[in-house]
């Protein structure tokens, strides 16, 4: 997976830097530092899960857009502002709904109910 | 540095009229306001300042917050109104220190506000509901500005297009509630500007953004699941709508609809989503690098998430 590269992967070496902040630096820093590293953990988790799962959402969300007949975002928010799916709203949010998911699945994954 | 700090504290001596101050200290403000601290003759003061550099002053803050006060909405008590002095170098207002904690997840978790917590939903309601009972010509020069065409252009502007909050805007645009009352709103009412100590809701903080609008605007931002910090439940996390209207009605004689409540939810909820672009293009223009405002930036699919979660509902 990780050719032409050698281990760690990508990812095995985000796991290396969060151990270390976890495990080392968290216990040693004041209160607001904690909390910055907090974030920077979580943003470690981010790129970890996008690299993850990252090139299967791509596609789904390429699928979307050809769906819709459109090369991007963009151009899809553009035809709703136009108001070309007024009609279809709600069958067009349960279309955009996997998209979504997969977004949350990789930023906040406990956010999904 | 410490020049300055003690520049400002013989200012407050001559606008307090106070022989002694001290204790002057700086606490985190927001980004256009300084926010200090200080002791007075024995008595504790919290001072906001207009950050140097920035215009537009206080604006319409302090009226809003003694009108507020006369209307029976637990707020500080305004001590200087400094919006028109030039004694600190910048506009300017001293309120009486509240004491207790705005940490929404401290609020949320910790034992000693589980009191706090049981009485807070009705608290919020009937806090709400006498601010929507004060006249809005109380208040002299409140902006009256419509939402959606404000947060339109802002998610313009910023150049990041969203089909989700394309369909919310058209959804709220084609269900606009109608004939509805305009007065005096906080703006920002949520878990995070109130302070609270024991026994609940101690003084609603924050009103630089007070305008004129529709008093339902306040009860659903309270209700964005952002402002429920994790909370299981609807109002700010630890009540339910009912709660929150019951409370409401009896202060006010009005029980709010909840389907309106939700219009301005779902867009309380879009506004929040298109403020989580703004904050991470803050950080990604250079204007003001950080970590923490570029991780909001993967927040923006948490609303888009819940956008779909409020209009399925809305509408099944």
């Amino acid at each position: 997976m990780t050719a032409p590269h050698d281990r760690p992967s990508a990812v095995e070496l985000l796991e290396a830097v969060r151990e270390w902040m976890e495990k080392d630096l968290m216990s040693g820093i004041e209160p607001r530092l904690q909390f910055h590293t907090r974030v920077a953990m979580n943003v470690l988790d981010i790129v970890s899960r996008e690299i993850a799962m990252g090139a299967d959402q791509l596609q789904s969300h390429d699928e979307l857009l050809a769906s819709f007949g459109v090369k991007s975002d963009a151009e899809l928010s553009q035809q709703i502002r136009n108001g070309d799916h007024d009609a279809s709203l709600l069958e067009v949010l349960g279309r955009l709904r996997p998209v979504i998911e997969d977004k949350v699945r990789v930023a906040n994954p406990k956010y999904l109910r | 540095m410490a020049s300055d700090a003690e520049e400002l504290a013989s200012g407050i001596r001559v606008v307090m009229n106070a022989t002694d101050v001290s204790g002057l200290r700086r606490l985190t403000g927001g980004a256009s306001r300084e926010t200090w601290r200080f002791n007075a003759d024995g008595q504790d003061f919290v001072l906001q300042r207009v950050r140097k550099g920035t215009p537009g002053g206080l604006r319409t803050e302090p009226a809003v917050l003694a009108a507020a006060h006369r209307g029976g909405v637990p707020v500080p008590e305004l001590v200087v109104d400094g919006s028109h002095r030039d004694e600190l170098d910048r506009p300017f207002m001293i309120v009486r220190a509240v004491q207790g904690e705005t940490i929404a997840r401290k609020i949320l978790r910790d034992d000693e506000f589980s009191a706090a917590r049981q009485a807070l939903p009705a608290q919020l309601g009937k806090a709400a509901a006498a601010l929507h009972r004060i006249s809005a010509s109380e208040v002299e020069g409140l902006v009256n500005e419509d939402q959606i065409d404000r947060y339109k252009q802002v998610l313009d502007d910023l150049g990041e297009p969203h089909p989700v909050f394309e369909v919310a805007f058209r959804w709220l645009e084609m269900n606009r509630p109608t004939s509805t009352r305009q007065c005096i709103v906080h703006g920002d009412f949520r878990l995070g500007n109130m302070m609270v100590n024991e026994q609940g809701l101690s003084a609603v903080l924050d009103w630089e953004l007070s305008h004129i609008g529709d008093p339902m605007e306040d009860l659903g931002w309270l209700c964005v699941r952002a402002w429920r910090f994790g909370g299981a439940h609807p109002v700010a996390g630890l009540g339910t709508y009912e709660a929150l209207f019951d409370a409401y009605e009896a202060e006010s004689g009005v029980r709010p609809d909840a389907h309106i409540v939700r219009w301005w939810e779902t867009l309380g909820t879009l506004k929040w989503g298109i403020m989580c672009i703004t904050q991470a293009s803050a950080h990604l223009s250079g204007m003001a690098r950080s970590h923490e405002l570029a991780a909001i930036g993967r927040r923006v699919c948490e609303n888009e998430y819940d956008l779909l979660e409020l209009l399925t509902l809305e509408n099944s």
